[in-house]
């Protein structure tokens, strides 16, 4: 698509953002992936109308307000990154612009009070759960709450796992084939700690030594999402200290969220000292499922009952990763288990970071579609890649009761017996 | 006029009437982005009461409108008119009635096209008009453009498989066409709608015939050292007797473009592929296979592959489907034609396309459906340097007129919309426009609906011109 972006104005932002609107060519590919224009039917609520927006407001030809409330609308699941057969890179484009965005908009003050308490809250671990365990005592008051405190309150778990004190070093069990440093997650560290766990075991029995550098923070995803490039840089630099100097095979995420965070720190630092360091580091940054199935693994011991598993492809995994056939090929290795592609799986279940808490009537009718697809496969566990799909899908599918876990999670308690 | 018109569309639709800059800029061009225009207002309407409202409401106060479904016309075809009202139709994407045991499915229309066949897929029925958009692109656009397809070769465009219409005519009176049986008394009005790119009104139900799925394909991939070589093949293919189910052709230009997209794995030193599928009952397949191949190997293919699964075949469509969009790889900018020519001449238009593409000094990518001799040239062009578009255009015309010479049309399904306006003419006599203008103005005397698409507007200039067409001076037909 023509565009007359002007250069200055975006510094080292300028080549990927208007490299994205050129090679847009409006064919609407993008549109039947696309969750919110699957709700809204609008084009604006559209990747295509919204690269048009985007374009309009850096042309100066349109005032960055009107457009905020469409680019807000946006997931970021980038399904219109895998849909789109021209090659748009869609993250090129919006997370610079809402971080320039970001800096230009005037919130309203519960807005930004709200922003505020979220940016400052959940990248921090114990921060988080202080806030959670707080947020445990408000839940029974949660009908007298309105808004998006409510509806932040709803997402909590009934009860918060205990916190697990990772260590700095786990030792490979028999001889070492490898040796990876795992970046922990921030938020899933309060909400799941049992996924590090399980991570750090389903490692070792391969033969994978791991460590956990200490000084590691949030990976900066959400901050970035969101328009807060300010923290995101910061988060993305202290990881690439924090990880330096380790003579690593990989770097291992398990929440899918946070491991297209890590690939996406080379647009964040673009123009800085660090943009070639952060190459490196994200070149080595590789989903767990990536990583075992590269690495091959042995054979999980069956379940003691056969199993049927819907497994859902987390948006941060099979589009902005394009993780995909990994997940599948370590679940196809366990005997007497089914696996279920889930219909639409394109299509993101609403959690999308910080999205359920800003946007929830899309993302609750979202969780509700996805909900059903998922009990139309007559599955009786979902099986799925991040801590944020995790949640959604819990709070969608309590009625049914239907138990939802990590990968890792499952391949864990069947290399334990417990499954 | 127009803002009493806005004024009440307000009332009606209150925040389903967009009209601020936001709400409207995204819906200024289709898939054809080198146009642009700016609407009045685009409705969102959600029902059919809504939709005929709307058309009436237009019609009284003479503003033109549009209806709009993805927004995927190569010609302009869903562009807005300016100052006139969109009517996009995404909410109305019910599948209204869908029987299995009468293979019918009533759709809205703006139901994805492919959805259609989501639907029918468990009893074993399809839709069969696949156009590359196929995944994207509505039923209602399909049916305002008797949209093609890979597959039209054998099964025929969107016509043929639309039994019934209820439209809204442009001055709001709704009509059935056509029912639910192929079988139908007097003449073929679903077919006159059908194609009709806008000009008589809005589709607001639809009934498709569903097929059942073919029991097997068989997809081959052949390779030619020359595009023409490639060419001829189809006309062999033909000639043998034998009726594939689908015969594309891409070019070296356009499987650069496809790789890039999705590593459909296409031969590398191809200047020429052809891709041919047969389909239908397994016997019937397996008696013609060995067929295929026998013309096929004679005519000088290099290297000839065959779907081993479902797989690869559709590793080998998803290249061929996507090849459009896929140029934007190699180009920022592109001018996607459609002509016809008959399959007899393929070798010469290609070969006519490549010295024009000499002489203009752009670049020209070859995607088409060869089986009906449908040409889909890629103009690619850089619309940052000054006239380069225009010499594009100037290009894309002389390949449309190339086309009319060798006896073909100006257009195989992309309609003529607004880019075509020009070359209309150039292939219909001016008895044979008169005629479309007399049939358009006897079904929407104010030209409202899709005002200046296909048929240059300004009230019918030729019927002033020529005073009362041939029909009239018959006592066949009478205006008024």
């Amino acid at each position: 698509m023509q565009h007359n972006i002007p250069a200055e104005p975006l510094g080292a932002y300028a080549e990927p953002m208007t490299e994205a609107v050129s090679s847009c060519v409006h064919c609407g590919f993008c549109l039947p992936t696309c969750p919110t224009y699957r709700v809204m039917g609008e084009e604006m609520d559209s990747p295509r109308g919204r690269i048009f927006l985007m374009k309009e407001v850096l042309e100066g030809s349109l005032e960055l307000d009107m457009a905020s409330p469409y680019i807000d609308n946006c997931l970021g699941c980038m399904a219109c990154v895998t849909a789109c057969p021209s090659g748009v890179q869609y993250q090129d484009l919006l997370t610079p612009f809402r971080a320039l965005a970001e800096e230009k908009r005037e919130r309203k003050l519960m807005d930004k009070i709200l922003r505020r308490f979220v940016l400052e809250t959940l990248p921090y671990p114990h921060r988080f759960r202080l806030a959670a365990f707080m947020g445990q005592f408000a839940k029974p008051f949660k009908g007298l709450l309105r808004g998006r405190m409510a509806d932040m309150l709803a997402l909590l778990p009934e009860r918060l796992p205990k916190g697990v004190l990772l260590p700095v070093k786990k030792i490979a069990e028999g001889e070492t084939r490898a040796r990876v440093a795992l970046l922990a997650g921030c938020a899933q560290q309060v909400l799941e700690p049992d996924i590090n766990s399980a991570t750090l075991n389903v490692l070792a029995q391969n033969g994978v030594e791991v460590l956990i550098p200490e000084e590691q923070v949030c990976c900066g995803a959400l901050a970035a999402h969101t328009g807060a490039m300010w923290q995101a840089k910061r988060f993305a630099k202290e990881n690439l200290k924090a990880f330096a100097g380790l003579e690593l095979d990989a770097i291992i995420t398990n929440a899918a969220g946070c491991g297209s965070g890590l690939h996406e720190y080379p647009l964040w630092l673009k123009g800085e000292p660090e943009e070639e360091v952060a190459k490196t580091f994200a070149h080595k940054a590789q989903d767990i499922t990536v990583f075992l199935s590269q690495l091959g693994i042995k054979a999980p011991p069956a379940p003691k009952q056969p199993l049927k598993i819907a497994y859902h492809d987390a948006c941060h995994l099979a589009h902005a990763q394009g993780v995909v056939y990994e997940p599948r090929e370590l679940l196809g290795m366990i005997p007497d288990i089914q696996v279920f592609d889930i219909a639409d799986s394109e299509v993101c279940c609403g959690s999308a970071g910080t999205y359920n808490i800003e946007h929830p009537d899309t993302a609750f009718k979202l969780g509700q579609e996805k909900a059903q697809n998922v009990l139309a496969t007559g599955a009786d566990m979902v099986v799925t890649g991040n801590i944020g799909c995790m949640t959604q899908l819990r709070t969608h599918l309590k009625e049914q009761g239907i138990p939802v876990m990590h990968t890792v999670q499952l391949l864990d308690k069947l290399y334990r017996g417990e499954l | 006029m127009s803002e009493a018109l806005k004024t009440k569309l307000q009332t009606l639709f209150q925040e389903r009437c967009l009209q601020d800059d936001a709400g409207v800029l995204p819906y200024e061009s289709d898939g054809l982005t080198a146009f642009r225009s700016r609407p009045l207002v685009v409705v969102l309407p959600e029902t059919q009461e809504e939709i005929i409202e709307v058309v009436k409401l237009c019609y009284r106060y003479d503003v033109p409108f549009v209806a709009r479904g993805s927004g995927t016309s190569l010609s302009g075809g869903s562009m807005p008119i300016e100052g006139g009202v969109v009517i996009a139709l995404n909410r109305m994407n019910r599948i209204l009635h869908y029987d299995a045991a009468e293979r019918i499915a009533v759709v809205e229309p703006g139901v994805i096209n492919l959805y259609v066949t989501k639907k029918a897929v468990p009893d074993g029925l399809y839709y069969a008009p696949d156009p590359s958009s196929g995944p994207v692109c509505t039923i209602g656009g399909n049916v305002a453009f008797n949209s093609g397809g890979a597959h039209c070769l054998k099964y025929g465009m969107t016509s043929n498989h639309v039994l019934g219409l209820k439209v809204v005519l442009p001055n709001g009176d709704v009509a059935d066409l056509g029912g639910e049986s192929l079988e139908m008394v007097g003449p073929d009005l679903t077919g006159m709608f059908c194609g009709s790119e806008g000009l008589f009104g809005v589709a607001l139900e639809v009934t498709l015939r569903l097929l059942p799925k073919p029991e097997v394909f068989k997809t081959i991939l052949a390779a030619y050292h020359s595009l023409a070589d490639a060419g001829q093949a189809v006309a062999d293919v033909v000639a043998s007797g034998l009726l594939p189910g689908a015969m594309e052709i891409m070019d070296r230009l356009a499987m650069d473009a496809a790789e890039a997209a999705v590593k459909a794995g296409y031969p590398a030193e191809a200047q020429g592929l052809l891709i041919v599928e047969l389909e239908g009952p397994g016997e019937e397949v397996e008696a013609e296979f060995p067929k295929l191949m026998q013309v096929i190997e004679a005519s000088g293919a290099y290297e000839i592959r065959v779907a081993k699964n479902e797989a690869e075949r559709m590793k080998i469509w998803k290249g061929r489907k996507g090849a459009f969009s896929a140029v934007g790889r190699l180009s920022p900018d592109y001018v996607v034609q459609d002509g016809v020519v008959p399959r007899t001449k393929l070798g010469e238009a290609l070969r006519e396309i490549e010295k024009l593409s000499k002489t203009y000094g752009l670049r020209v990518a070859n995607v088409f459906h060869a089986g009906d001799g449908n040409l889909h040239p890629l103009i690619l062009y850089n619309g940052k340097l000054e006239g380069e578009f225009e010499r594009a255009e100037e290009l894309a015309g002389e390949i449309l007129k190339l086309c009319v010479d060798l006896g073909g049309a100006v257009t195989g399904e992309h309609g003529i919309g607004v880019e075509k306006l020009a070359y209309l003419p150039y292939m219909y006599s001016d008895d044979d426009m008169d005629l479309m203008r007399f049939l358009r103005i006897a079904v929407d005397d104010k030209e409202i609906a899709n005002r200046g698409k296909m048929l240059p507007s300004n009230k019918a200039p030729a019927l002033t011109m020529h005073g009362a067409h041939p029909i009239e001076k018959q006592g066949i037909a009478f205006r008024e």
